[in-house]
């Protein structure tokens, strides 16, 4: 019953979301944004060893205007916001960011005037990454949930109501301070 | 209409216009510039760029392709280690330093237990095998740091091949600090006293393994780099400082021994026991980046002999302490790796849980409150991959540190790029960075 | 080489008493039920060393006490610290510029290379609560000395040694961003860490650590600098 049946073979259907999904996760192209000791393990995931390349991104582009993963690696410090900000804007949409260790998730152990306590506060992070550094195997683990969710992500219409959805539920969540029980 | 407080503000001078920069308003100062000189450009590099060795910021004035003027821009990575530092304990301060130049996080380690075992006065007190155990860390961290300058430096100025054979490399080393203390990077593990734990068994023959394999890779280096002549066409003659400026400036490390000057702190002034090692300083005389290539390829090979002289020293060691013998001051347990991942070792637990009130007691004591350190300064710098690496330790007498800080060789040495690169080409300042190595991390702390 | 052995700490004067601590946890007022808040104690900076200082340092102390007798500035140095092997030398604030320029110019001196200026700040130590701190070594004689300046608070002046010492440029600059030291005569004493339109100098001890409170589940952890102490 329906369409599929009546199709010849060798030709394969699948949503347009499903394809463009498919396409943007397979050539996915990292912003160089390597601000700290992260940043030498985000290399060293681009070098031979841990091989980046086996997901289509080893190439790190040098303008953020080619690329569409910001990877912050390191700390950020007030000074520096300012200037992420501005990486952030130049990149074209679609684009995501990933906060690579503690320090860019939140600020981590420099609790302090010179720090951004956690790198959410400038631009919107869709993966944060614990560890300091974390591993090189650890940032491929991220950026392959974060292909799961590049996957996924909705198109046009979709996509609005997606986002509409998804800020109902975070204004309606319990703060963290305020929430009981063991933290996990 | 209000005045915006964060506008470029200018004001005229003897010397000429000064502007200061906030960011945000280029606009202002490239129109300001372009007033008074209709055929020089100003080039704004960084704080993001690919080949500025971190976040660094370069002003530069250029007239066709020849800088005129570079001004280094830094701070984009300062990070207030030296203020959380105040607020720790002696021993968690060494968990901060490491992290400030994060490409030798053992001698950042290194410098400031040096200082804070001065104070303690138990600097004669450190048991033989800490010794040895620091100098094989910091050797073998030598060649780690020396890699990834030799790559990143090749990257930027589009050798790629050295990069990619340069972190192979880094990753052996790498994987040693792991089986030795646990960490790939930012260790803390050299601390005041001794170092943390004793080696791992098995680690000798692992780094013999490492030393031999890096006998047959390291003059693949000198195969791709030496004579290569792209290679020196870009690194010869740039760059250029000699002895006298290398001393107003303050520089040490690779860029002072390229000027035929042997100023080693391990052997001039030597700590924790460098005296007893057979190894020659390095030196070239051409005063330039190609120089101080150089200078970093032979180093790592006398680090590899330095490392020889350390595994036989400790095979001779099997079970001797690592921690000074002063219970009031060495670390009350040992750690061990249990199934939830590296802790206080079972046995310690069971002697201060069941055993020994008192153990409890001192136990709880030393890590919570920790040790007290005589009121007083010191400073005892080492030689870092990077130049003359020091920490001035003050204390007033309490449990943490009053204040802390760090004379970073990258940060004094990198004030040298307006001299070395003023008059040379565009491109050139992008090889003259590289040759100084400055980790922002260290500049900026 | 190496750097020639000195003798024993030379005989000290009592310890300069800087200022006070109370109480141990950082408690005070009706907070405090540990019993531990009536506990006061000095803290005490090793005093001034009388000579003979030991090995070198005696020639380095004669030869700068000449040069700068040489020089008019005898009265240069104000006191002289030897604590762990180390030599400090305090230096009146007006004349650390012609200091530096005997230490680094005088044939028996020739401490070439500044290591470095760091500043460190006792509040409570009244009229002197600024120090900015140089480390001098001398390659030809393979030495190091420390010179100290205190700096008065409300007038945080003193001469830049960037003259002598060009690589002091950097450094200066820094001390001035974090505490405030204002050196007279330096090229262009502007903000190099913080962004330039920061309020403050962060690493006084006067500045806030300025942490945020830090939230678990159930929880709230202030930042280090609010919480109870041991000192």
């Amino acid at each position: 019953m329906g369409l599929e049946e009546k199709l010849p073979s060798g030709v394969l259907l699948t949503t347009v979301e499903g394809v463009a999904g498919y396409m943007r996760k397979a050539s996915f192209w990292p912003a160089t944004f390597g601000l700290a000791c992260c940043a030498i393990e985000m290399m060293t995931t681009g070098g031979p060893k841990y091989d980046l390349a086996r997901f289509g991104m080893e190439v790190f582009r040098a303008s953020p205007r080619q690329a569409d993963l910001m990877i912050v690696a390191g700390r950020v410090s007030q000074k520096m916001a300012p200037v992420l900000r501005q990486i952030y804007d130049q990149m074209p949409e679609p684009k995501w960011v990933l906060a690579m260790g503690v320090c860019a998730s939140s600020g981590g152990m420099f609790n302090n005037y010179a720090v951004v306590q956690g790198v959410d506060h400038i631009v919107p992070v869709d993966m944060y990454l614990p560890g300091c550094p974390p591993r090189p195997e650890m940032l491929i683990d991220a950026i392959l949930k974060l292909h799961d969710q590049v996957q996924h992500t909705k198109l046009g219409v979709n996509r609005l109501d997606e986002i509409e959805a998804d800020e109902a539920t975070a204004l309606a969540a319990v703060p963290t301070s305020q929430m009981k029980g063991l933290l996990r | 209409m209000t005045a915006d407080p964060y506008a470029a503000t200018e004001s005229a001078t003897t010397e000429g216009k000064v502007y200061t920069v906030t960011g945000q308003d280029w606009d202002s100062i490239v129109a300001g510039i372009a007033e008074d000189h209709d055929d020089k450009v100003v080039v704004n590099m960084g704080p993001q760029h690919p080949s500025t060795h971190g976040v660094l910021r370069l002003i530069l004035e250029l007239e066709g392709e020849t800088v005129t003027e570079a001004r280094c821009g830094i701070g984009y990575l300062h990070t207030g280690i030296e203020k959380n530092m105040e607020f720790r304990t002696w021993v968690q301060g060494v968990t901060f330093c490491t992290r400030m130049d994060y490409l030798s996080p053992f001698f950042n380690e290194m410098t400031y237990s040096l200082g804070v075992e001065g104070l303690l006065d138990i600097s004669t007190d450190i048991p033989e095998k800490a010794q040895v155990m620091r100098v094989l860390l910091m050797e073998l961290n030598r060649i780690s740091s020396h890699l990834v300058c030799i790559a990143t430096g090749g990257m930027e100025i589009g050798a790629l091949t050295v990069m990619t054979i340069g972190f192979r490399e880094r990753e052996l080393v790498l994987d040693l600090f792991e089986l030795i203390t646990g960490l790939r990077m930012n260790h803390a593990f050299i601390r005041p006293g001794g170092v943390a734990q004793d080696m791992p068994a098995g680690a000798l023959d692992e780094i013999r393994d490492f030393v031999a394999l890096m006998k047959k890779r390291l003059p693949e280096y000198a195969d791709l780099c030496n004579a290569n002549p792209i290679f020196k066409a870009r690194l010869v003659d740039v760059g250029h400082l000699d002895l006298a400026g290398c001393l107003a400036l303050g520089l040490t490390g690779p860029p002072l021994r390229a000027t035929g000057y042997g100023w080693d702190l391990r052997k001039m002034q030597p700590y924790s026991g460098y005296e007893d090692y057979d190894f020659e300083v390095c030196t070239w005389d051409t005063a330039d980046s190609y120089g101080r290539f150089r200078i970093r390829l032979n180093e790592m090979w006398e680090s590899l002999k330095i490392v020889e002289q350390c595994v036989e020293r400790l095979a001779g060691l099997e079970g001797a302490p690592v921690m000074v013998a002063d219970k009031k001051i060495a670390w009350p347990s040992q750690l061990a790796i249990g199934s939830d991942g590296m802790g206080n070792s079972l046995d310690h637990i069971k002697h201060i849980m069941g055993e020994s009130m008192e153990g409890l007691i001192h136990h709880f004591k030393l890590v919570t409150e920790g040790f007290r350190v005589p009121a007083g300064q010191a400073y005892v710098p080492i030689e870092s991959p990077r130049g003359e690496l020091g920490a001035h330790v003050v204390s007033d007498g309490g449990t943490r540190p009053y204040r802390v800080h760090f004379r970073d060789p990258s940060f004094t040495n990198l004030q040298a790029t307006s001299v070395m690169s003023e008059g040379g080409m565009v491109a050139d300042v992008i090889v003259a960075i590289a040759s100084i190595d400055p980790v922002m991390g260290g500049v900026d702390r | 080489m190496t750097l020639e052995p000195t003798g024993p700490d030379a005989a000290t004067a009592p310890g300069e008493v800087i200022a006070r601590r109370e109480g141990m946890f950082g408690v005070h007022g009706t907070g405090d039920t540990s019993g531990y808040g009536g506990l006061s104690t000095h803290v005490e900076l090793p005093g001034a060393s009388t000579p003979p200082y030991g090995g070198w340092m005696d020639e380095v102390a004669t030869a700068l006490q000449a040069a700068a007798a040489a020089a008019g500035v005898e009265s240069a140095v104000e006191k002289v610290v030897v604590y762990r092997g180390e030599i400090t030398f305090f230096i009146r604030r007006e004349d650390i510029a012609a200091v530096a320029k005997l230490l680094r110019d005088d044939v028996l001196l020739r401490f070439e290379l500044c290591s470095g200026v760091s500043g460190v700040h006792y509040p409570d130590d009244a009229g002197r609560e600024l120090h900015a701190v140089y480390h001098l070594l001398s390659m030809t004689h393979n030495r190091r000395i420390r010179l100290e300046v205190t700096i008065p608070d409300a007038d945080p002046h003193v001469d830049s040694v960037c003259a002598t010492y060009p690589t002091a440029d950097w450094h200066e600059r820094e001390t001035f961003d974090f505490f405030g030291i204002i050196f007279d005569g330096h090229p262009a004493l502007t903000r190099i860490q913080m962004p330039d339109d920061w309020p403050g100098h962060p690493q006084r001890k006067d500045y806030p650590l300025g942490g945020i409170p830090v939230e678990y589940k159930g929880a709230t952890v202030p930042p280090p600098d609010e919480r109870r102490s041991y000192n």
